[in-house]
């Protein structure tokens, strides 16, 4: 109950507004900014009072998570209009910033069918396991210094755990729809998540060796240097995979417009629909979240205040993820695959043994309480940074020529059809 | 090959980032049409129709329809018939010009204009009171007289029948006068 206390400005400052009283003024008394004697809520009820502080911090994040996703499908739209010579919606609002509202709107009022051969109550659950699996990740982002709503130690497993969830929605989905296209959607997506969790996994390995903890604040705070100069090919693989991971392009096999409609979500309309847009775009920002808080120290930055940094951070990523997805063609379900296991998986691999070696021999072993630790130096870093980068070109291009990705494939694969044609 | 055609293709993308949008917002803005562009809102001067029917009789889809009676009213420059009825149905016209190119008279034009969108197909029949209401921005395709004065529909004042113009030769001469191939042709017979 006290850590919560501590370590969260808003969870404190609600927490004292309703039950500030001479008992535990120790814990109020460092608000200074607000300065309540007497909470509203009379003494005895503390309890009531730190529900209520949980939920509205809960509301806040949830609230704020789902504003944003509604207006980075708006800034999705018109960043992407700008790469190919368009404007994008702008008739809505100044600049067409109420389009989201106006999107809103229209799937609220729209008929929501649900498919006479559908399993209904899997079909309704779906967007709602979807969306959930998005919410629940954020207790444990750091927004911020000391904006979290949880620091758990386990902070990355839980993530991981919980966006694992995002499959099992898409199959429902697709499972439940009574489409063949919504069943190829499905399994595509059981296919591509689980082989992309893999090596996006993998690639954290490295960055919970060096940071020692698992938990996200504790990850931010070990970045002496940056982690995506330190592991330049975990980043690599993190990047690639969970683009992979939240279906867009060049990895949108699981709702491939040309050629099964939209995937698991194609018998889904109005809201439901709505909802499995706005997770699926959360996704983005979760994501993006996820790799400013792995590999660009999350909040930490000078002069503007932590939660603009992280804002930055966050939409930086985004931007690179639009950018990817208006550059790149969407690649076939073999190619995704092979993409996945002869190359990702190798190269995290490659990533946990350098690292650890790296670790291992420049890290100073301290024994505290809570056991033996590694702790790493800024210069070991930048040393560590330096030997990353070279492994990174060695292994990326080694891995290519091994496993025939690099453009020999193109060349072997015109040779046997040439051979089949029999010129 | 080891992801250097990936950058290649981001730094295309890029340079289009910063590029400006080529769209037009178009009921702020429109696009330059041409002064020969074949539109939807026909042009009809009413005081040159003799109602001789020879569009209709032309149109490869029979979709104008014509009725008349023998005399009557004042007619400016073609005195035969008064017209009752003149409707096109531009629900299933294809543009192809053959009514103007057909049109003695000089009375049909092309229209300039693309937006005679409805919501019923029965009023995408333009009849003869929308025709007259309608503004005389005539398109110059096959109407060089018109194109000779460099009319341009989109940027000037709509054109009464008067300032039309006509095809070279008046129509009420007997005789049409010859042409030079014309002339040639009858020269080699009389030989």
């Amino acid at each position: 109950m006290n850590s919560l206390l501590e370590s969260n400005v808003i969870f404190r400052n609600v927490y004292c507004f309703w039950a500030a009283n001479p008992g535990n003024a120790e814990q109020c008394t460092p608000v200074g900014a607000v300065a309540v004697k007497d909470g509203l809520l009379p003494g005895g009820l503390e309890w009531l009072a730190y529900v209520m502080a949980g939920l509205s911090v809960i509301l806040l994040i949830v609230n704020v998570y789902l504003v944003f996703a509604a207006l980075y499908t708006y800034v999705d739209r018109r960043v992407l209009a700008k790469f190919q010579g368009r404007i994008g919606p702008n008739r809505v609002g100044p600049f067409g910033i109420l389009q989201p509202l106006a999107d809103g709107i229209k799937l609220m009022t729209k008929e929501d069918l649900v498919p006479a051969g559908a399993d209904r109550w899997i079909f309704n659950l779906a967007p709602v396991v979807m969306m959930s699996s998005g919410i629940l990740v954020l207790a444990v982002l750091p927004f911020g210094k000391d904006s979290f709503v949880v620091d758990l130690n386990i902070g990355i497993l839980y993530v991981f755990a919980i966006t694992g969830v995002n499959t099992l929605a898409m199959f429902m989905a697709g499972l439940a729809s009574a489409n063949r296209y919504a069943m190829f959607g499905g399994m595509r997506a059981v296919a591509q998540l689980i082989s992309y969790e893999i090596p996006v996994v993998l690639s954290v390995v490295g960055i919970v060796m060096m940071a020692g903890t698992m938990s996200l604040v504790g990850i931010v705070e070990a970045q002496k240097v940056p982690f995506i100069f330190v592991q330049p090919l975990a980043f690599f693989v993190f990047i690639a995979g969970s683009s992979a991971e939240m279906n867009r392009s060049p990895f949108d096999q699981v709702e491939a417009e040309g050629e099964i409609i939209a995937g698991y979500h194609t018998e889904y309309s109005g809201m439901k629909f709505g909802v499995f847009q706005a997770a699926e775009f959360g996704a983005v920002l979760i994501t993006s979240a996820l790799i400013a808080t792995l590999f660009l120290k999350g909040w930490e930055g000078p002069f503007l205040p932590s939660h603009v940094w992280f804002l930055l951070k966050l939409f930086f990523f985004a931007f690179i993820f639009i950018w990817i997805r208006a550059t790149l063609p969407r690649l076939r379900i073999d190619q995704i695959m092979a993409y996945a296991w002869k190359f990702l998986l190798p190269l995290s691999l490659i990533n946990i043994f350098v690292v650890a070696a790296e670790v291992l021999l420049l890290g100073d072993q301290i024994t505290d309480s809570s056991g033996v630790s590694m702790d790493l130096t800024t210069s070991d870093m930048w040393i560590m940074a330096g030997i990353n980068v070279v492994v990174a070109i060695v292994a990326v291009i080694g891995l290519a020529k091994i496993t025939g990705m690099d453009a020999r494939e193109s060349t072997k694969v015109a040779n046997v059809t040439r051979v089949i044609k029999g010129t | 090959m080891y992801g250097l055609g990936i950058l290649k293709g981001l730094t295309v993308t890029m340079r289009n980032f910063f590029r400006k949008p080529f769209t037009v917002q178009y009921p702020e803005e429109r696009v330059a049409q041409h002064p020969r562009f074949r539109g939807e809102e026909f042009t009809w001067y009413e005081e040159r129709c003799t109602g001789c029917a020879s569009c209709a009789k032309y149109c490869p889809l029979g979709i104008i329809k014509i009725v008349t009676h023998p005399g009557g009213e004042h007619v400016s420059e073609g005195q035969e018939y008064a017209i009752d009825v003149f409707d096109i149905d531009i629900g299933r016209c294809m543009f192809c010009g053959l009514c103007v190119e057909a049109c003695p008279y000089d009375a049909l034009f092309m229209g300039s204009g693309f937006e005679e969108g409805q919501y019923s197909r029965k009023d995408l029949v333009i009849t003869k009171d929308r025709l007259i209401k309608a503004d005389k921005k005539p398109s110059t395709w096959f109407r060089p007289q018109l194109e000779s004065q460099q009319y341009n529909s989109q940027s000037e004042s709509p054109v009464d029948w008067e300032n039309a113009g006509r095809e070279p030769w008046p129509y009420h001469m007997p005789v049409r006068p010859q042409s030079a191939e014309e002339s040639l042709e009858q020269g080699e017979e009389t030989k």
